[in-house]
């Protein structure tokens, strides 16, 4: 009987085992490679990174790499080309950018910049900033904007500081105090130009420029723009773009030009900016517009000529594909061949697609890239 | 009464409880009256239960040794748990893939709400008082019952311990102490006093004290299997420290019975939040205050008349705090309010035939110091109507649910009136003579309604959403057989096969910003399943009681919404196709052993079923040991138990790690 008994038992288990996988420990995930267009050898740009944000939590920011000269997208290439690194990229990329020969991602939920060689993807170092957000270069010099400043008047709202990195060390140099909730930056001569929002100050938002004297690492002045400043990119005349996210509710989106002889504001456009990219005389433009009053989102595509300082009001889309963009989040222009890239975030949740198009608007391919994809720095033919 | 004073079991209390949860029926020839057969005396007259739910009662309990009611029932077929790790961490449940917002979870009979969330934190229940654990998918197949026992498309009915007592007994006095890994120190104390030959009292209190702190370990390897990277840490910030006081008085009529009870509940806690590259830890906390009275009557008004009352007024208190200066601050704090009344009537119109009919009446309001925030009121009326025949091999049930919801706000605007009509059916038909197997069946077709967040959560938060809808169809068998003079004493399988939609899915999708995310009726998911329970008990030289049972679960559940989504026809996030249980137990004279074993297949934690979205397998065996002792008038039972045994480290929700192997010791001391 007690054999009948085991037997029975041992059964159940087999059975139960041979229903069940088993694990086979947690592998990295290799690159999705996808061939999307002719191979171009000798471009005056060898490929593009794309950072792709991931979701909060997630763990899910991961790099991809465009290959002009091969034709080939590939997907999540960090964890292979650097297995070692403990729970991979991080959460959260919040933005990318090429400086000499380094590779700088700035992690904003892992509290660090990643630093890799631009060549090989391979990590040379990890510069650690809480809460960080955007990067900029000047001069041998990486500014990085962070929202985890001291907490000085509000007493639970830090504010932001500015930090310097030396680009031959990679250690933090020096930290300047800026706004609330600071972020993207440019560097105008000697002066870097801060964006401020103030996001987490809602509905207090910050409503400044802080600009910053490269030399003394001082704010020499704040700029009154508008509620909510969130991109800021400078033209070749010397010129500021910054743009206002508006509260969601009545104040819209909005763009401003800042004159940076003056430092005053110049000029504004009514036409709402959730995020642009200026080559040229152009600046590429797109806004994406939610509205608390009516729970809809609206989606615009514009440009502005820099140069003649006047809103284009034409779509830089021409073959009407652009309606196939579900959450236009990135955008990013070839500054040699003039095509225009942008990524769809869809649902978030879910991989994005980068579109390429024509510099006549017209599209040339698509990808499926990460979650949220979002930020693109393009790698020079002389790497 | 010869039976009740034998048998004063489990079933009998939760049909005592509940108002008839389950029946004693006139014709004792069907599985379920046989399972229940010792109910009698002051059991409601209702109509036998057309599909008996999953349950798990006292002894069976103990010897699981499980922490929280989460812990348990995540061996009953047909669901997962979702469990956020640890003592302290959050764990909800979702019954056949349609979501934890579609299940109901009743306390002693009358449901738990949360109005804001329409989540249920089981990992907050201990076992400790627990009579009883059940799982109805569908509702509870009995028409004598309040109208909200009809509004979920899945229930979890917890019955607390009730008193007891022999001849010559009138107090019960349990003390347990429970400690081990996570520096846990857990005391309760349980003290039951017949007051009267018709009235009991009993008080129940605990105290849940850990520092939540365990091991978790994070491994990649390569293409070739070499391990690149292993990395191990503390899971910190992970401390509890609650108090549950609760306490009432039970009562017997002449055809019914009474009961009152006032509930507490307080707790602090940190929020350990997940684990990603350079976060290992988080400062997040929590404080939790929940009270809640709650009163019970049912009467045999006439030999063909019985009514059930129920009323219950809550406050739950949830403060979060985000003290982290390096991120956004947040002190928010929700203050939840609830008042619900039922009155169900049941007419026997013939011996065969049942009529019964109620109506609900049920105020929310949610309080919350969140800019611009609305300051919702909500009125909910439920109205019910159902009908049960039963003969001797053939019974079916059918109800329609009225739902009525209005709601208004100090601020913003209210979501707009909403009505619906939503039926079920249930039949169970015995084929041949014997009484051991039985074909059952059901449709549901019900809905849930948008949370408090998801229409009013400051810049979340849809006015214009509309209710989700879940449409069930189950058909299945069970088969179950008592065997005298053998040395198998009982055996049973039950298996069910299921096809389920949920339309109008509430999601969250983009928001105006990352941190802000909009809630929409956008998902559409079809659900094929399979659910097969096998229980065995058998009897070894007739000192060894031994018993197996045996769940698995598949589940093919997929994504629907768009056919351009990338994840289109998707298994859904989290759900595995295969999981399953098993638990063998053994009982000898003073001894008791146990072992049980949690599968759970391979999973996707993203919407798209990709390799870099892909969940391992996971699976943990827990092993226990108990004994009893004597002394005098004195019980005493320890137990020690190693849960984890293999130290399988693993995540159930992506970036919280799981415990690793731990331990466990309990002492009880029955006076």
């Amino acid at each position: 009987m007690m054999k009948q008994l085991r037997n029975i038992i041992s059964v159940i288990i087999l059975a139960g085992l041979a229903l069940t996988g088993c694990r086979k420990g947690d592998r990295i995930v290799p690159p999705e490679v996808t061939p999307v267009d002719t191979a171009k050898p000798g471009s005056a740009y060898n490929g593009f990174y794309l950072l792709n944000e991931g979701n909060m939590g997630s763990n899910k920011s991961t790099l991809d790499y465009y290959d002009y000269t091969a034709g080939i997208y590939k997907s999540n290439i960090y964890a292979t080309a650097n297995p070692a690194a403990v729970k991979e990229l991080g959460d959260v990329g919040n933005d990318l950018a090429i400086y000499g020969s380094k590779l700088y991602a700035v992690i904003n939920i892992s509290n660090k910049v990643e630093v890799m060689d631009a060549a090989s993807t391979k990590r040379i170092k990890q510069i650690n900033i809480l809460n960080c957000r955007y990067i900029t270069f000047a001069n041998g010099k990486v500014y990085v904007s962070s929202y985890a400043g001291p907490v000085l008047i509000e007493p639970n709202a830090p504010i932001g500081f500015v930090a310097e990195i030396d680009t031959a060390t990679l250690e933090i140099t020096r930290k300047v105090i800026v706004g609330y909730q600071p972020e993207e930056m440019a560097v105008v001569g000697n002066k870097l130009y801060v964006a401020n929002s103030g996001g987490y100050r809602v509905p207090n938002y910050d409503h400044t420029v802080s600009v910053i004297d490269l030399n003394t690492f001082k704010e020499i002045k704040k700029i009154d723009v508008a509620i909510n400043l969130d991109r800021l990119k400078a033209d070749t005349d010397g010129d500021i773009y910054v743009t206002s996210r508006g509260d969601y509710y009545n104040i819209p989106s909005r763009l401003f030009l800042i004159d940076t002889k003056t430092d005053v504001v110049k000029k504004q456009f009514d036409i709402p900016v959730s995020n642009l990219w200026i080559s040229g005389d152009t600046a590429y433009v797109y806004g994406s517009v939610f509205s608390y009053n009516t729970g809809k989102w609206t989606i615009t595509y514009n440009m502005v000529n820099v140069k003649t300082e006047t809103v284009l009001s034409t779509n830089f889309i021409t073959d009407g594909t652009d309606k196939t963009i579900r959450m236009p989040y990135g955008i990013a222009v070839n500054p040699a061949t003039r095509e225009i890239f942008l990524t769809d975030a869809k649902d978030y949740v879910s991989s994005g697609v980068l579109c390429c198009f024509s510099p006549a608007g017209k599209k040339k391919w698509s990808v499926t890239t990460g979650e949220i994809p979002a930020h693109i720095a393009f790698v020079s033919g002389t790497k | 009464m010869m039976r009740f004073k034998k048998h004063a079991g489990a079933a009998m209390l939760l049909v005592l409880l509940c108002g008839g949860i389950s029946a004693y029926a006139q014709q004792a020839d069907t599985v379920a009256a046989k399972e229940l057969r010792e109910v009698s005396v002051t059991a409601a007259r209702t109509a036998r239960e057309v599909s008996p739910g999953q349950k798990m009662q006292a002894k069976e309990l103990e010897r699981l040794g499980s922490h929280s009611v989460a812990d348990a029932i995540r061996f009953f077929a047909g669901l997962q748990v979702k469990d956020y790790g640890g003592i302290g961490g959050l764990k909800t449940v979702d019954i056949r893939s349609m979501g934890t917002n579609q299940v109901g979870v009743f306390y002693d009979g009358i449901q738990l709400g949360n109005a804001q969330n329409g989540q249920v934190d089981l990992g907050k229940f201990s076992l400790d008082n627990m009579e009883e654990i059940a799982l109805y998918n569908g509702q509870k197949s009995n028409i004598f019952q309040p109208a909200k026992d009809f509004g979920s498309a899945g229930a979890i009915y917890l019955t607390s311990l009730k008193p007891k007592f022999t001849a010559n007994e009138k107090t019960h006095l349990r003390g347990t102490i429970k400690t081990g890994s996570f520096g846990l120190f857990n005391p309760s104390l349980l003290w039951q006093q017949k007051i009267s030959s018709k009235v009991s009292a009993s008080f129940s209190t605990e105290w849940i004290n850990a520092t939540g702190r365990y091991k978790f370990s994070y491994q990649k390897r390569d293409d070739n299997g070499h391990l690149v990277y292993d990395t191990s840490a503390y899971r910190t910030n992970g401390d509890v420290n609650a108090v549950r006081v609760e306490g009432g008085f039970n009562g017997l009529l002449n055809g019914g019975e009474w009961n009152t009870k006032v509930y507490y509940y307080q707790s602090e806690r940190g929020l350990p939040g997940f684990i990603v590259n350079g976060v290992f830890g988080h400062v997040d906390r929590q404080w939790d205050q929940d009270i809640f009275i709650q009163s019970s009557f049912r009467k045999d008004i006439t030999k063909r008349y019985s009514i059930l009352l129920n009323g219950k007024y809550a406050y739950d208190y949830t403060r979060f705090l985000a003290p982290d200066t390096a991120r956004l601050y947040i002190d928010n704090h929700y203050r939840q309010y609830e008042m619900y009344c039922s009155m169900a009537h049941q007419y026997a119109l013939t011996n065969w035939w049942t009529i019964a009919a109620s109506g609900d009446f049920q105020w929310n309001r949610l309080d919350a110091d969140l800019t611009n925030f609305s300051y919702p009121t909500r009125y909910t009326t439920l109205a019910a109507a159902a009908t049960n025949i039963s003969f001797n091999r053939f019974s079916a049930q059918a109800s329609i649910l009225g739902t009525f919801v209005n709601e208004t706000v100090k601020k913003n605007a209210a979501a707009p009136y909403q009505q619906q009509f939503t039926p079920a059916v249930f039949v169970s038909w015995q084929p041949t003579r014997s009484a051991d197997f039985r074909l059952r069946g059901f449709y549901k077709r019900i809905f849930r309604m948008p949370t408090f967040n998801d229409l009013y959560y400051t810049e979340i938060g849809n006015r214009f959403l509309e209710p989700e809808f879940a449409t069930q169809y189950d058909a299945g068998f069970t088969w179950n057989k008592t065997f005298t003079n053998s040395w198998i004493t009982q055996a049973g399988i039950e298996t069910d096969a299921y096809y389920n939609e949920v339309k109008d899915k509430i999601v969250a999708v983009p928001g105006a910003s990352m941190l802000s995310w909009q809630m929409e009726n956008l998902g559409f998911v079809k659900i094929k399943g399979l659910d097969v329970k096998a229980k065995a008990i058998w009897l070894i030289k007739k000192q060894i009681q031994f018993s197996t049972k045996l769940t698995y679960t598949y589940q093919r559940a997929q994504d629907f919404t768009d056919p351009s989504d990338s994840f289109y026809g998707d298994q859904i996030v989290y759900i595995p196709r295969h999981s399953g249980s098993l638990i063998l137990g053994a009982d000898y004279k003073q001894w008791e052993a146990n072992y049980s074993f949690i599968y759970t297949g391979e999973r996707y934690n993203s919407k798209e079923n990709k390799a870099k979205n892909y969940v391992e397998p996971w699976y943990t065996s827990d092993i226990s040991l108990g004994r009893q002792f004597t002394s005098k008038h004195t019980r005493f039972h320890v137990t020690a138990q190693v849960n984890n045994l293999a130290n399988q480290f693993y995540e159930v929700v992506i970036s919280y790690p799981m415990p690793g192997r731990n331990y466990r010791f309990i002492l009880t001391v029955n006076i």
